[in-house]
């Protein structure tokens, strides 16, 4: 009996492991092509200028510092570091705004019964699908006459006021997901809502809440249209509209710092990335799910 | 994909038993509720629903900021079918949705196939994929796409290799969409977790019991996997087709702000842009938007209708 099964677990258990070699093989192929972007761009800001483009190496021969210490002159007589604290105060902004009044607003959809909710819940819906251009004009239009234009209120006027759709409908997932029982506890207790959203619910979802101000953060640091339209004078400029200014001005010629501060301005994005990609993705994967 | 979860059996009739503090109780709930909603409603109302008006208003109206628009019929809308730069936009946006959207979603579902397998080091495999998604819309990997397929640049000269000489992507009016292409195909981070999601919820009841009947992986894969996440699918062709119409920011840096050359790259809104920002055409844009509102809301009708036919759901499920 032996004689026969041994082999045959042999068997099995070899190609498990051929089959999990395959997999790793596999995925790292698909990586290598994933992540080759990535990892030429880090490799070509420590290539001399005239190298970039030209040269097929993925990492520099003789790697040299002047892409990024020429980074310290700024762009036409702004420091770098204004478009980073500009878009920082965007990006911050953005995230105290949305946090907020997204939390607001889906603890009224997610635990208030009030008439009408079903109807708003779906206009809400609604807006997800609605392309952001056909809004775009008459904002601008607005902001414009408000005389608000090259501030920073009209790229954060909407996250204090909800209008991202697909945050609020995370958070009213997530808070659908807690226990009745907490909530009908707290008002036995005589909580009233205020005080049941404030230190029962919000602590609660504290995973929606940080995946909604991480994707909140990284849209409005990535954010281009936004910036393009409003921003107009070049020291209130978020670190987007920095870059293609640095094109403009230094154009293919110093292809160095272009590429070392593209590599920058990225830092912040891959950083908090790294530190909650957990959160990130199953905040990802909840959201295309119930 | 359940958007609004059925209340469930209202604890209405608890409070029956004390019938005028129930109405009392609900008008209260009410007038709660639509104090914590309130940033919501002002938003809705001033940000989206006031400005929908102004911009279905605009586009019958010449407008260019600076005097009052001035109404003109359907003039926006019959310049824009005539307009031979609109419909090179239509047609460049039509060609980037219908290539992009189903290849970034095969390369999505199949590395989440791949995935889905319990290996060591997933988790980072994951994060890794997913990290595209997140830096992609930004300017910096532009430059970086840019640099990439721009002439005698790593893609030429790997093209030269295998004898196929077209000077660049970046330049070539015949290539430069394909970069672009490429650009979104490479972001396939966020369907990919939403997939993921979808297959964990496969139960594997169904491929053992379809294993014992001799069903080969392109069977199982065909006749449990494909409609088991055919909501799932759905959900991320919509998504994905309706991003792809709104493609803006790569077009604009990729091709040097002028969604070029030869307009090779002049998505619609760059187009968009081009009318309302650069030429002040306010109620051109605004038609023009409008039609994209009308496109977009048509493919999610379309969509929606098709789904009777191929998105399988589970009723009896929870």
């Amino acid at each position: 009996m032996t004689s026969v099964s041994t082999p045959v677990v042999r068997t099995a258990d070899e190609r498990k492991r051929t089959g999990s070699i395959a997999w790793h093989v596999g995925s790292l192929a698909v990586l290598a092509v994933v992540l080759y972007p990535v990892i030429w761009v880090l490799g070509a800001s420590f290539k001399p200028s005239k190298d970039i483009i030209a040269s097929i190496d993925l990492l520099p021969v003789k790697p040299v510092w002047e892409n990024f210490s020429g980074l310290a002159d700024g762009i036409s007589g702004i420091s770098i570091s204004t478009f980073f604290t500009n878009s920082l105060m965007y990006a911050g902004l953005a995230v105290a705004g949305v946090v907020l009044s997204s939390s607001l607003t889906a603890y009224a959809f997610a635990k208030i019964r009030f008439a009408g909710r079903n109807l708003l819940f779906t206009m809400m819906i609604g807006t997800l699908l609605l392309p952001y251009h056909v809004l775009l004009i008459p904002q601008y239009v607005m902001f414009r006459k408000l005389e608000l234009t090259d501030t920073l209120v009209p790229l954060v006027a909407g996250k204090f006021l909800a209008t991202e759709a697909f945050f609020v409908f995370l958070m009213v997932q997530f808070m659908r997901g807690l226990p009745k029982e907490l909530d009908e506890a707290a008002k036995l207790d005589g909580c009233g809502h205020l005080r049941t959203y404030w230190s029962i619910v919000l602590p609660l979802c504290r995973p929606a809440l940080i995946t909604s101000a991480i994707f909140t953060f990284i849209n409005a640091w990535n954010d281009f249209m936004g910036p393009l339209i409003y921003l107009n004078t070049p020291d209130k400029y978020t670190v987007s509209l920095g870059l293609m200014m640095f094109r403009d001005q230094e154009g293919i010629s110093n292809y160095g710092s272009m590429i070392a501060m593209s590599l920058v301005a990225l830092v912040p994005v891959i950083a908090f990335f790294m530190a909650f990609q957990r959160y990130l993705i199953d905040g990802m994967a909840t959201s295309g799910l119930k | 994909m359940t958007l609004v979860k059925e209340a469930p059996a209202r604890p209405a009739k608890k409070r029956s038993a004390a019938p005028a503090a129930g109405r009392r109780g609900r008008r209260r709930e009410n007038l709660v509720g639509y104090l914590f909603m309130s940033p919501w409603i002002a938003g809705f109302l001033v940000l989206t629903a006031g400005p929908m008006i102004a911009s279905l208003y605009y586009a019958f109206t010449r407008y260019n900021l600076f005097t009052p628009p001035q109404w003109v019929g359907f003039d926006n809308f019959t310049t824009m079918f005539q307009d031979p730069r609109w419909q090179k936009s239509v047609e460049v946006t039509l060609k980037y949705v219908v290539v992009a959207t189903p290849l970034k979603l095969l390369l999505a579902l199949g590395v989440a196939l791949l995935l889905a397998q319990k290996r060591r080091g997933q988790g980072l495999y994951r994060a890794a994929f997913y990290m595209p998604s997140l830096i992609g819309a930004s300017v910096s990997v532009g430059f970086v796409w840019r640099a990439l397929f721009s002439d005698d640049a790593i893609v030429d000269r790997t093209q030269k290799v295998f004898g196929m000489d077209v000077g660049g992507w970046i330049g070539n009016p015949d290539y430069v969409l394909y970069a672009l292409v490429a650009l979104s195909i490479w972001q396939f981070g966020a369907p990919m977790v939403i997939f993921l999601a979808g297959l964990k919820q496969v139960p594997q009841e169904l491929y053992e019991a379809a294993e014992m009947d001799g069903a080969g992986p392109l069977r199982r894969f065909w006749n449990i996997t494909l409609p088991m996440i055919s909501p799932v699918l759905f959900f991320n062709v919509l998504l994905e087709s309706i991003h792809a119409f709104q493609v803006f920011g790569s077009a604009y840096v990729v091709s040097n702000t002028q969604c070029g050359p030869a307009d090779a790259t002049l998505v619609y809104t760059c187009y968009l842009y081009q009318k309302g920002f650069k030429e002040a055409q306010m109620g051109f844009a605004s038609a023009m938007a409008w039609t994209l509102v009308v496109a977009v809301a048509l493919v999610t009708a379309v969509l929606f209708w098709s789904q009777k036919k191929w998105v399988h759901y589970e009723e009896a499920a929870k």
